[in-house]
């Protein structure tokens, strides 16, 4: 590299720094409220109805918010997924993402955790973003592996589990929700963050919200652009089974006896 | 073919918000009204301008944009809060937006854009309802201030009101001459709220008397041209009627739904009644009748979201629709029989709430004198 062009990327890098960008992954599933139906390969039937998953909506909220106290912002969303994925990604769009990329790839179907990390990772590295968001985990697969893979090939940090984030500088700080309360944890960006319900209810989006991101730039990229190939499968899905169905519990009469037939059950189980 | 994607888009957000955020708590307001703040969320949604300039704070949307709000609303089953909405966004606002001045929107219609302010109309009078031209609220000029005194009725919003468009004669013309809508606002000398009225439905709502001693407002707040209020009100009733015709087909909808559900589910004389024919071509009955009118609806919205003013359409539009709404309520309350009957099944609020909207924005007579009157008759 010739020092005029050091010069140039060290230039670049100071006056983007002044700009937070701040990546999304979003990801669309069959609707949760729906009957949820498996193909003959163990993959999730993606046919019926199919909505923006609401965990990945906590993550376009939490960034929203981060966005709205910077004093700069941007929006990235990244998304994976079929020619359909798009409505998911208006959606964020519509709460006030900036703009958005999706790709979208024939030879990706049935991608799995380690695929799908390394496809986003391609994706976000060309945004070199400050802060990656992501839900927890998805509602569909929820193998809430992808976060901690892309922070792990990004070589960024993660702070996971956030219910509140704040951005200052070039600190990311969040309180990480725990079974008793919450951690404070912090890091130097860029980093990489998932987020639970805690972030604050998700917006709804406006008319004049929803009528903007008609004109957002959504670009469509395939594995040739990211330049990726798509490697061995790490996991292969080999039987699903269904879960065992819950023991009938024990109805107890109150027969007068009730409560010394309870307080034994509760001993039996060591309850008490 | 009438609502775009982002019409549906719209459609689901609001859906989701009023899921979340209002059906919870519907059976209480209905005994005890809806909060004012109701108005400033909706506000903050966007939902109070879905169809205003985005210089005061509006969407920029179409008229098809404020049906889905509107059909929405029937159908989250809001009943005296959809009434209340409406009131502020398809008939206290629009003669502000389409005759006030810039300076006048900024004041007042920007406010009731946000949800900052509450807005009502005020027409009808004790003795003065369908005969319009008979009304006896008299403004007159006294310096540069309106003094007004009279009396109104049966006015939604209006005991919460920030501000009320008042119908005004001045007191030496006759027939249609000398009106003027006049902007009370809450805070003017002489105005007072006298009673609340309790009605059949729409409990959720406040629905107010009026009362107007030596009410003392500022010239500027005539809203229009003076002396053309007759005409402006002839144009804002359109408006009034085809969303009430609107709000009326999406009741009817989703009490003919209800009521083909619970027919599939109770059973008599060994099977479900919906398989009985009786009840099988009663509910054929009501979705048809509810398909149609939608249709004409539609139509008549189409046209007057191009800014035409069909006045026989609209009329005919209302007159059907709302008719419809309530004979579909009184079916589905013989289909659910006794439970029909109990506040704890929906269908006998449906009727209570829609039978309104036979006598509001002009009776069915009225309809029929209007349309009568467009044949020549």
């Amino acid at each position: 590299m010739t020092p005029s062009a050091i010069i140039k990327l060290r230039f670049i890098a100071f006056t983007e720094k002044a700009r937070l960008k701040i990546v999304v992954t979003v990801k669309q599933i069959p609707d949760p409220n729906a009957t949820l139906k498996l193909t003959s390969d163990n993959r999730l039937a993606r046919d019926g109805e199919v909505v923006l998953d609401p965990g990945d909506e906590y993550g376009v909220e939490a960034a929203l918010r981060i966005k709205e106290a910077a004093d700069e912002a941007e929006v990235v969303l990244v998304s994976m997924g079929p020619a359909k994925a798009a409505d998911a990604i208006r959606k964020g769009l519509s709460m006030g993402a900036d703009r958005a990329i999706h790709i979208s790839d024939d030879g990706l179907a049935g991608a799995d955790a380690l695929t799908t990390a390394q496809v986003l990772t391609a994706a976000i590295k060309g945004e070199s973003p400050d802060l990656v968001v992501c839900g927890c985990e998805s509602t569909d697969g929820s193998t809430g592996m992808v976060p901690p893979m892309i922070a792990e090939l990004l070589g960024f940090p993660q702070l996971t589990f956030a219910k509140q984030v704040e951005v200052s500088g070039s600190k990311v700080t969040i309180q990480r929700q725990t079974d008793v309360g919450y951690d404070v944890v912090e890091a130097d960006t860029p980093a990489l963050i998932t987020v639970t319900a805690g972030v604050g209810e998700p917006r709804y989006a406006s008319l004049k919200g929803i009528m903007a991101a008609r004109s957002k730039e959504v670009k469509k990229v395939g594995l040739g652009d990211l330049g990726v190939t798509r490697g061995k499968p790490a996991e292969e899905v080999l039987e699903v089974v269904e879960a065992e169905k819950r023991q009938a519990g024990e109805v107890i009469e109150d027969d007068g006896n009730a409560v010394e037939k309870i307080v034994a059950l509760l001993a039996k189980v060591k309850a008490v | 073919m009438y609502f775009s994607d982002a019409h549906e888009e719209l459609r689901l957000h609001i859906r989701r918000f009023l899921e979340k955020e209002v059906r919870p708590h519907l059976a209480e307001w209905e005994q005890t009204l809806f909060p004012d703040s109701i108005f400033k969320r909706f506000g903050e949604m966007g939902l109070l301008g879905l169809r205003y300039d985005p210089e005061y704070g509006g969407q920029g949307g179409d008229y098809f944009s404020a049906i889905v709000l509107e059909e929405e609303m029937a159908r989250a089953g809001c009943g005296g809060l959809g009434m209340a909405i409406a009131v502020q966004t398809e008939m206290a606002t629009p003669p502000l937006n389409k005759f006030g001045t810039p300076e006048q929107k900024r004041k007042w219609l920007a406010p009731a854009i946000s949800g900052d302010s509450i807005a009502a109309i005020a027409m009808t009078e004790p003795d003065a309802g369908s005969d319009l031209a008979n009304i006896q609220t008299i403004a007159r000029k006294d310096g540069n201030e309106w003094v007004i005194n009279g009396r109104k009725i049966f006015i939604t919003n209006g005991a919460r009101a920030s501000w009320t468009l008042l119908v005004t004669k001045g007191d030496r013309e006759r027939g249609h001459k000398g009106y003027n809508l006049i902007l009370v606002e809450k805070t003017s000398p002489g105005f007072s709220v006298t009673r609340t009225l309790e009605k059949l439905g729409m409990h959720s709502s406040d629905t107010a008397e009026l009362l107007f001693e030596d009410c003392r407002v500022p010239l500027d707040n005539l809203i229009g041209e003076e002396g053309e209020g007759f005409k402006q009100l002839m144009w804002e009733l359109q408006g009034e009627r085809l969303i009430a015709a609107c709000g009326a087909v999406a009741g009817a909808q989703k009490t003919f739904e209800y009521a083909m559900d619970y027919a599939k589910e109770r059973r008599a004389f060994g099977k479900p009644i919906a398989e009985h024919q009786v009840i099988k071509h009663k509910l054929v009955d009501m979705a048809t009748k509810v398909n149609m009118i939608r249709a004409f609806v539609y139509e008549c919205a189409t046209r007057w979201d191009q800014g035409d003013y069909p006045v026989r359409e609209i009329s005919q539009a209302k007159l059907m629709a709302t008719q419809i709404a309530v004979e579909v309520a009184d079916d589905a309350i013989q289909i659910l029989g006794g439970h029909g009957y109990m506040r704890e099944f929906p269908v006998e609020k449906a009727w209570r709430d829609a039978r309104l909207a036979r006598i509001g924005a002009g009776t069915d007579e009225i309809m029929k004198e209007i349309i009568a009157k467009t044949y020549g008759l």
